[in-house]
């Protein structure tokens, strides 16, 4: 195995660009997911390629690292024509890619995980030895026995870094790396990134995040429904700029005015839950209030208990007493989801299809799956499709969703479309407590604004509102308090304006006091 | 307790528990991949059929063995195409399988229903064989007893120590994830499947030749399922494959314990008869029951149709 | 490498037409095999195909028999459906069946003697108890234990096989009945009204017709249906609906076996009369070939419990008259159900060229 910095610096390298991409374009039944992209990277820069989600730009990056065949267009590496036929041939090329959604296998070691992505056979005791020296070189340290299932996810993040590093990549593909992030990760990455492109190693950085592409990138491509909207240099830009050539126009901004909230719609008084999955997150001894008319926010990184907190809440996972979890003042820890719906809980998951909606089923049906009651669609019970298709109409134009129509399938709307249809069905059943995952994670732009105004606008009619997201800046937007889950436990609460996205970020690693607590009001 | 009769339930316990070893350790190896194969009882039954067939135009039980083995890999090729490339209902699929199985060999038995072959004769290892009471029981066996051992010496070293093994397990867990790093899932699936098939083709193989030297329609008798019953209760780990084996085999041989110890208990033919049934549920029960254990053990991607992008 | 020239893609929106289409594609490639198979065993294709297919229908009494096969068929198919498309893989029908004979059964030899006209609806009501109960079992282990339910309800079909075996080789068995394995054969009450004068059929097959109307109403018109169908379509979408999944469970594998206990009392009632030990011949089995391909859906079921009665009668002309064994209907039935499942694939996806290369 040969060092892994590469020596050739610019002036004296036979090519002009690690990278040049030619009038690329790949289309889909229904969708031409890139359209004559051409794009340039040079040795040892740090190249963003931005856009909203649906822009085009994890498909350019599939068929850069080889998983996808383009439909036309030329791929230069190193100033030579190449084709990139397999993952395989791109890592053989120097082409290395961490994946937004790890591909690790958890139930398998550090170590065999990283032998897997590697060609050839090693003895182990080298590979370990191996993995243990370029960890501590980039200040990215990992056990190489240690299990995947055990580590956290910024942890797991170090892997796949590692695993790409350890083949001397030439370029270094980054899909949306920091979304699972706290703010002080993300620091420590970048100075990974720049240590990496100091040493020569050019770095392609997939984002939507423009303060990120702003602080670390040379360079910018951004990308609009398939094509190339513009190249810009992103230091030389401002955020609002570099959205015009996002999304066409200028950022939407939401209005968000006091309200005085009302009585108490959810209560959790000490709730703790052993997690039953197998490596999952126990719940441990958490309080919050929300009233009527305010959105609680609870901010966090992925893995830290969010998806059992909803589960608990939503009444899919049943807990064994009933006080820990209070819905309008009625102890409903043991209700089944059916009950809880009844008390005027909605909800929002993460998941659209599949548990949010039904993708084989049409929008009608979607409709009959969570306003069945509340809305009358069953009587005797038979199903009132008639009203049932009503409702879902109603759905539709109440919140313009882009469809076929009510009998229209749900798998074939657009992820941003389905989100939502979704929303306006549970909001147009006036809940008296929303719980919403996610709300606006993979949404494009226009339509993420108007959901979050929408929620705003529920908030103004009375409803109380609990939001769970990894993204700060929408939970700044909207909340009127914020709270942070880290490690299965939450933190005080606190007003946007009387904290920052510092302390915030600090809070997500799980550091902060909790006698903060006594002098904060909001909390049981 | 008479040590002949200890001898005989001993022996007759592990040719008992031999074609479950084998059929399940095949279905072990597919199921890792993330491969459910609910066709093994007809990939038995063909296997039975078609080495009877062979063994008995050519003479030649080992003939008669290794196409049993292909007539199960072949079975099982019609599976794999139906549910990897095709992404059929894995279920379906197999249970397509099973019932085009057990009837195809029905069909092509016919003709062999009242023939009788030789006998193959065991295999004696000397001097381990004179080991009272165990000796004569474990070493004085069929060669494929030995094979049984030697096949989960086999699965145990492949899955736990080489390459191709971790990538096996690697796509069970999770084929998107061994498809972007660049794996062909489809292939190795492929080759799963064919394993399980081949070794489902082998275990029938043993009951119409070596074992009962006869075919009759029914001779499987529902070990394909018991098979894949213990792949769930051995929670996917070989060693508790072959121990659950042998524990069904004892099961299956009780009447045959209750005979000859002598006791006078007068239970109908039928009800020892479906003693194995019985303790198939009871043991898929124990085992099912935690919960925690079987979702970390088995095969994340089990039963699931892998759909690659492009 | 070269690449496989054909791949499949998936299709926008699942293709209508395909999923009508896909059951008569399987029926045409099932008969266009049969007629290869019947070549190569050396007997004339022509000759098979009119002895399979067409004289079941040459006369009334042919026709009568074709739709007395069809009644249990269909009766199984149609509890099967309702829990198939919830996910609930019910693979015991046949031992429910068998259960629902001995209950049924059971009812006739109790009243022997007695002549009244309740015994018929009691002798109903016992095989669908019967049935339904050793569907419940299944359910129990699975809502419970989480017991895998395709393996207990098959594990179960072995040992109701050898309860009817015990029954009707000792305690039920006909003293008068020369040492065979059979029960005595019950009194004139206790038998199914023949509705055609000349045939065999009876009030079986209305009654089949008449659960298959019921089970149309619940899965496509009820919320309880609507519920299961999603569970099918979707688990998790069930559990954040507030589906239980537990009454999903029970329902599909009662319905399962109270319709098969039903099939089970019409076959004892009906033109056997008594209790067998070849009570069943494969019906369980078969009515989940007729529910795939029926589509788990009302009408379906009806034509595709035609088509395999007709494919168990065709087998038992063959065995008669071409000497081949009545396996062959096994054969036909097995390929049947993978002829469908592979045809069903292009419901959600289509063969494409793969795209030649650009840009050399």
């Amino acid at each position: 195995m040969h060092n892994s910095a590469p020596s050739t610096t610019q002036a004296d390298s036979p090519f002009r660009y690690r990278l040049a991409l030619e009038g690329i374009s790949k289309a889909y039944p229904g969708i031409r997911a890139n359209d004559d992209i051409h794009m340039n990277v040079a040795q040892g820069e740090i190249h963003a390629v931005l856009g909203e989600n649906g822009a085009g730009k994890s498909t350019l990056m599939k068929i850069i690292y080889g998983l996808v065949r383009p439909d036309a267009g030329r791929i230069s590496w190193e100033g030579r024509r190449v084709d990139i036929t397999s993952p395989a041939q791109a890592r053989a090329l120097g082409i290395g890619m961490v994946f937004q959604h790890f591909s690790l296998f958890e139930t398998l070691t550090v170590q065999e995980n990283i032998a897997l992505a590697l060609p050839g056979r090693h003895r182990p005791a080298l590979l370990a030895e191996r993995i243990m020296e370029v960890s501590e070189h980039y200040g990215l340290p990992v056990d190489p026995r240690r299990h995947v299932h055990d580590l956290s996810v910024g942890e797991r993040q170090r892997v796949e870094i590692v695993r790409c590093l350890l083949q001397s990549p030439r370029l270094l593909i980054m899909d949306e790396p920091t979304s699972v992030l706290t703010p002080q990760a993300v620091e420590r990455l970048f100075d990974t990134l720049r240590q990496l492109s100091a040493e020569g190693c050019s770095i392609l950085y997939i984002s939507h995040k423009l303060d990120e592409i702003r602080d670390l990138c040379h360079h910018a491509t951004v990308l609009r429904g398939g094509r190339v909207s513009g190249h810009c240099i992103p230091s030389e830009e401002t955020p609002q700029s570099m959205a015009r050539l996002m999304i066409g126009r200028a950022l939407p901004v939401c209005e968000h005015d006091e309200q005085t909230p009302g009585d108490v719609r959810l209560r959790l008084a000490g709730l703790s839950h052993a997690s039953d999955e197998p490596f999952g997150t126990d719940l441990k001894d958490l309080h919050l209030e929300v009233r009527a008319g305010e959105i609680v926010g609870i901010a966090g990184v992925s893995g830290n208990g969010q998806q059992a907190l909803l589960r608990v809440l939503s009444g899919e996972t049943p807990l064994a007493e009933k006080h820990p979890v209070q819905i309008c003042g009625i102890e409903a820890g043991r209700f089944s989801p059916a009950r809880r719906r009844r008390l005027g809980l909605c909800l929002v998951p993460e998941e659209r299809l599949g548990r949010g909606a039904v993708p084989g089923l049409s929008l009608t049906d979607n409709a009959i799956l969570t306003a069945a009651r509340e809305q009358g669609l069953v009587f005797g019970g038979l199903l009132r499709k008639g009203r049932a298709e009503r409702f879902a109409q109603r759905c539709i134009e109440a919140f313009n969703v882009k469809c076929a129509g009510p009998s229209a399938q749900a798998r074939s709307l657009s992820g941003g479309n389905l989100q939502k249809f979704i929303m306006a069905r549970e909001i147009l059943q006036s809940p008296a407590l929303l719980i919403c995952s996610q709300p606006t994670w993979g949404v494009d732009v226009g339509a993420a604004s108007f959901i979050r105004q929408s929620l705003i606008g529920l908030r103004n009619a009375g409803t109380a509102i609990l939001v769970i997201s990894e993204e700060l800046e929408e939970l700044f937007e909207i909340s009127d308090r914020i709270v942070v889950m880290a490690k299965g436990r939450l933190s005080p609460a606190r007003k946007p304006g009387e904290t920052s996205m510092e302390e915030i970020g600090v809070w997500m690693s799980g550091l902060w006091s909790d006698d903060a607590s006594a002098a904060e009001g909001g909390n049981a | 307790m008479d040590a002949n009769l200890l001898t005989s339930v001993l022996f007759a316990t592990v040719v008992a528990g031999t074609p479950l070893i084998i059929v399940a350790l095949g279905l072990l190896v597919s199921e890792r991949a993330g491969v459910l194969n609910l066709g093994a009882e007809g990939m038995m039954a063909m296997g039975a059929v078609v080495a009877f067939a062979v063994t008995y135009t050519s003479g030649n039980p080992w003939f008669g063995a290794l196409a049993g083995m292909a007539a199960g890999a072949g079975m099982s090729l019609i599976f794999g195409v139906l549910a990897i490339t095709l992404q059929a209902n894995q279920v379906a699929s197999g249970l397509a399988l099973s019932i085009f199985g057990v009837g195809l060999s029905a069909f092509v038995g016919k003709p062999f229903e009242a023939v009788a072959l030789q006998a193959v004769p065991a295999v004696r290892i000397p001097y381990i064989a004179d080991i009272p009471v165990i000796g004569e029981a474990l070493y004085n066996q069929q060669l494929m007893v030995y094979f049984s051992w030697a096949l989960f010496w086999a699965v145990l070293w492949f899955l736990a120590r080489s390459r191709t093994g971790l990538l096996l397990r690697a796509v069970g867990e999770s084929p998107a994830s061994a498809h972007a790093i660049g794996y062909r899932v489809q292939a190795i699936r492929y080759l799963a499947v064919l394993f399980g098939g081949a070794m489902a083709g082998l275990g029938g193989a043993f009951l119409s030749v070596f074992h009962t030297p006869m075919w009759v329609e029914g001779l499987v008798a529902g070990r394909g399922w018991i098979a894949l019953a213990l792949v769930v209760f051995a929670t996917w780990r070989p060693f508790r494959v072959m121990l659950g084996a042998y524990l069904f085999g004892g099961v299956m041989i009780t009447q045959l314990f209750i005979q000859g110890s002598g006791l006078q208990i007068d239970f109908p033919a039928q009800f020892l008869s479906s003693l194995p049934y019985w303790a198939t549920i009871i043991v898929l029960v124990l085992i099912s029951r935690n919960v925690q254990s079987i979702r970390l053990n088995s095969p994340a991607s089990l039963g699931k149709p892998y759909r690659p992008d492009d | 490498m070269p690449e496989f020239p054909l791949k499949l893609e998936r299709r926008p929106q699942a293709s209508g037409l395909m999923r009508v289409l896909s059951p008569l594609l399987a029926v045409i490639l099932t008969l266009v095999s049969g007629l290869i198979i019947f070549s190569a065993l050396g007997k004339d294709p022509i000759e098979a195909f009119r002895l399979f297919f067409l004289t079941p229908f040459r006369d009334a009494y042919s026709i009568g028999e074709l739709f007395l096969k069809a009644a249990p068929l269909m009766l199984c198919a149609t509890g099967l459906a309702i829990g198939f498309r919830a996910n609930v893989w019910n693979i015991g029908a046949e031992g429910q069946f068998i259960l629902g004979a001995i209950g049924a059964s059971g009812v006739a030899l109790y009243f022997q003697d007695v002549d009244s006209r309740w015994i018929l609806p009691a002798m109903l009501l016992g095989g669908a108890a019967a049935g339904a109960a050793w569907g419940a079992f299944p359910a129990l282990l699975k809502t419970r234990f989480n017991a895998n339910e395709i393996l207990v309800s098959l594990m179960l079909v072995y040992i109701a096989q050898l309860l009817v075996s015990w029954l009707v080789f000792g305690p039920w068995r006909d003293p008068d009945g020369f040492n065979f394995p059979q029960t005595a054969m019950f009194h004139d009450a206790a038998l199914l009204p023949t509705l055609i004068e000349g045939t065999r059929l009876n009030a079986g097959f209305p009654l089949a017709l008449l659960v298959l109307l019921a089970a149309y109403v619940f899965m496509h018109h009820s919320y309880p249906g609507f519920r299961m169908k999603v569970a099918g379509e979707a688990a998790q979408a069930a559990r954040y609906a507030g589906f239980s999944a537990n009454r999903t469970i029970w329902t599909g594998l009662l319905c399962g076996g109270a319709a098969a206990g039903l099939a089970g009392f019409s076959e004892v009632a009906g033109p056997m009369g008594q209790l067998t030990d070849k009570v069943s011949l494969g019906y369980g089995f078969a009515a989940i070939i007729v529910a795939f391909v029926g589509r788990l859906h009302a009408v379906g079921i009806l034509f595709a419990s035609l088509l395999m009665a007709l494919l168990y009668l065709g087998g038992e002309q063959a065995q008669q008259y071409m000497n081949l064994p009545s396996s062959i209907s096994m054969v036909f039935q097995g390929l049947l159900l993978f002829f469908l499942l592979g045809s069903d694939v292009f419901i959600h996806y289509r063969l494409r060229l793969r795209a030649a290369r650009h840009g050399s």
